[in-house]
């Protein structure tokens, strides 16, 4: 990472406001100038991770490009929650054309910024996972394969949300959706099926890919800064948990957030140009079940005969920690 | 300088003279050369200070543009065929969003099955898109039109499609005389964005619009359309001024006796027989009349420059209730009709003409000179239908002919 982790082991948590740093320290989240590029008034569920991640993400965004950031945003939750007409939140000059392709107008942006000589304002375009996983995976691709100049931010609730909690292709195995019900032998999505944008994103050995959380603003934000850092083609991949998609508790959503991580079933990483660079550890283990249980859409698998499916689910979370050295033994 | 040139390349080189900041394209066929062309010319400097951007899809191309143009920059992009199809969404887009950009449409027909040779299927897809439809007659046209569209999109804020017909006029050499940089520069007006993403004003572009919204917002849309003509209008007398030779305008007309382009020539009459086309098949239409002509017979010719907006006034006047109408028509409204023939109606409701669609060339079928001027003849005798298929082959094929009953169950 490009800074160091101070863990507030007394609270648990890393999501500090930043009370017992130093000032250079803190977050841009603990400062009361903060940007506040999503303002308030905006219709997202009660406890949306996606509406916090994008303030935090488009906040730190905004400072490292010294006010000077436009934003493509793809159709989804994100859009309408914050765009009826007459209303935005939004306090960044921002654009939303179509579902599918926000990475495409962001190109648009980003090449007419450069034609009038203004590569001081940069672009970050972000879109949920059916606009970036689904939907909008060419644009996104090809955005990636000419290395435009702009910062791509996928924020990850793993399902069609906005129209009523549909499967997505980030819908992970066993989850119940409205498209795949937890019914029959094979309950919920199919295991085997989904992709991992974050792999495709580094396939493309793009300069900078990372993925996050809302569970650590600062590691969030060093991971903006990073990407804001560099020019071309960039990739954010923050899961976001959903308390309407997800059937948790609004209360839950940054715990949720933390359990996929230290369960190993979410990998917080770092990658440039194809090599990985950096690899959050867990910290903490937890088991699958405290990032499952808490979720309704997995309540099956906590009925007699779920069992199978949760031994499937650690065998998921032990290939990530292998793969990734999540627990940090190798050498 | 008039000089021999391929139509592309009079529209490449009178696109980049418009100094586009943004160019942005996916390859399709016939719109292959001019984009090649303005490539070329990105790469060499020639067109400079734009950003050429080539892109994975039709789709990508118009968002591309959405994205330039609302960042400020002239754009521009050309398709045809199944790639204007493919970009649909994003053209339906970028007319609600108000962003003027500029697109060639090398005229292909859609598949199933697949042509890519010439009609006019394509842009009639996009008709209702809320895009002004410019149609060229010829090669010098196409080239001039662009300069036109760009400067009326721009003053209304609503994108062009500049409509040449593919492989007949993008493939064809043909004398021209091109629109220098520097008349360009005194012509059209440095590209002002009515809306622009402006960090130091910001603005959110592209806000949900509920009920209580949505049909004002067409309703607008539809007022700045209304004006459409006008302006137009207006930029083709500019053009006339500035250049000295016809382009664009709502409608072209011609001159009763020599069947020449001729803004000034006088209506038809109500014992006229006029045929009413769009494209490249005015040219036909000149050679092919030019006997009845001279026999005497009435016969006027009447081209539609703008479809969107469609010049029904200015139509209605030109046609002067012309006896006979013939519109030739290069695109099929399945189960209904020629596609120009359904507007040339509306603006005719009312009046006495009888109105034949004649849907000829679909595919890049030839249309040939001897078999308009035989549909004209028909007509004339009282032999022509409502709808007709110019030029079916219908030997070994089981074609159900107008009025026909019989059905096998």
């Amino acid at each position: 990472m490009t800074t160091v982790h101070i863990p507030f082991l007394q609270t648990g948590t890393l999501a500090v406001g930043g009370r017992l740093l130093t000032e250079e320290e803190r977050s841009v989240q603990s400062h009361a100038d903060r940007p506040s590029s999503l303002t308030k008034g905006h219709r997202a569920c009660q406890g949306c991770a996606e509406a916090l991640a994008a303030r935090w993400v488009m906040d730190t965004a905004v400072e490292a490009a010294g006010g000077k950031l436009i934003v493509a945003n793809a159709t989804g939750c994100l859009e309408v929650f914050s765009t009826l007409y007459p209303e935005s939140a939004w306090k960044p000059p921002w654009i939303h054309s179509l579902f599918a392709n926000a990475a495409a107008v962001a190109t648009g942006i980003a090449a007419s910024l450069h034609a009038q000589g203004r590569d001081d304002v940069r672009v970050l375009a972000q879109g949920g996972d059916g606009g970036t996983v689904d939907i909008g995976l060419a644009a996104v691709s090809g955005m990636f394969e000419r290395n435009d100049d702009v910062l791509y931010v996928c924020y990850d609730n793993q399902g069609y949300m906005n129209t009523g909690v549909q499967r997505s292709s980030a819908t992970p195995a066993t989850a119940r959706t409205a498209t795949t019900p937890a019914v029959g032998r094979h309950p919920g999505q199919a295991f085997g099926q989904g992709k991992s944008m974050v792999k495709i994103a580094m396939a493309h050995e793009i300069p900078y890919v990372a993925s996050a959380t809302p569970a650590d603003l600062r590691d969030l934000e060093a991971k903006v800064r990073t990407a804001m850092s560099i020019r071309g083609a960039r990739y954010l991949h923050v899961l976001v948990p959903c308390p309407l998609g997800w059937g948790s508790a609004s209360s839950a959503s940054i715990a949720l957030a933390r359990a996929a991580v230290q369960s190993g079933i979410f990998p917080v990483i770092e990658a440039r140009a194809g090599e990985l660079t950096d690899v959050q550890r867990i910290r903490e283990r937890v088991d699958v079940s405290a990032y499952l249980e808490p979720q309704a859409r997995f309540a099956h698998l906590f009925t007699p005969g779920g069992e199978d499916a949760l031994d499937r689910w650690r065998a998921l979370a032990e290939a990530n920690i292998r793969r990734y050295d999540l627990l940090g033994g190798a050498s | 300088m008039r000089e021999v040139l391929e139509g592309s390349q009079a529209v490449a080189r009178t696109v980049a003279r418009c100094r586009p900041g943004v160019v942005c394209a996916y390859p399709i066929s016939p719109q292959t050369h001019i984009v090649e062309a303005l490539a070329g010319m990105a790469r060499t400097g020639e067109l400079a200070d734009c950003e050429y951007v080539n892109v994975e899809s039709e789709f990508s191309a118009m968002s591309v543009a959405i994205g330039a143009c609302a960042a400020g920059s002239r754009a521009y992009t050309a398709t045809a065929s199944q790639g204007l199809l493919y970009m649909a969404e994003a053209v339906y887009n970028a007319a609600g969003m108000g962003l003027p950009i500029v697109m060639t449409v090398a005229n292909r027909a859609v598949g199933a099955p697949i042509n890519i040779w010439n009609d006019h299927s394509d842009a009639m897809a996009m008709r209702d898109a809320g895009w002004l439809q410019l149609f060229a007659a010829d090669n010098q046209e196409a080239a001039d039109l662009h300069v036109i569209a760009f400067a009326a999109a721009e003053e209304l804020g609503i994108p062009a499609m500049v409509c040449m017909d593919g492989f007949v006029l993008t493939h064809a050499s043909d004398v021209v005389e091109l629109a220098t940089a520097d008349q360009i520069d005194a012509f059209l007006p440095p590209y002002h964005p009515q809306q622009v993403l402006d960090i130091d004003r910001p603005t959110t572009i592209g806000t949900m619009a509920g009920p209580e919204s949505f049909t004002e917002t067409r309703y607008l849309q539809h007022l700045r359309f209304l004006d459409a003509a006008d302006v137009i209008a207006a930029w083709s007398d500019r053009f006339r001024a500035a250049f000295g030779r016809e382009a664009g305008g709502l409608i072209a007309r011609y001159s009763p006796d020599t069947l020449d382009r001729d803004a000034q020539a006088p209506p038809a009459s109500s014992t006229d027989l006029t045929v009413v086309a769009m494209g490249s098949v005015l040219g036909t239409l000149q050679a092919a009349l030019a006997p009845l002509r001279a026999e005497g017979v009435p016969v006027r010719l009447v081209g539609v420059t703008s479809f969107r907006p469609f010049p029904e006034a200015a139509l209605r006047e030109a046609l002067g209730g012309s006896r006979h109408v013939i519109v030739v028509d290069r695109a099929l409204e399945l189960g209904a009709g020629g596609a120009l023939t359904g507007s040339v109606g509306r603006a005719l409701a009312g009046t006495r003409s009888r109105i034949h669609s004649v849907v000829a060339g679909l595919g890049g079928r030839p249309i040939l000179e001897s078999s308009l001027e035989g549909a004209v003849r028909r007509a004339l005798a009282g032999e022509l239908g409502a709808l007709e298929f110019l030029d079916l082959k219908t030997g070994g094929v089981p074609v159900p002919v107008e009025g026909a009953s019989e059905v096998t169950r």
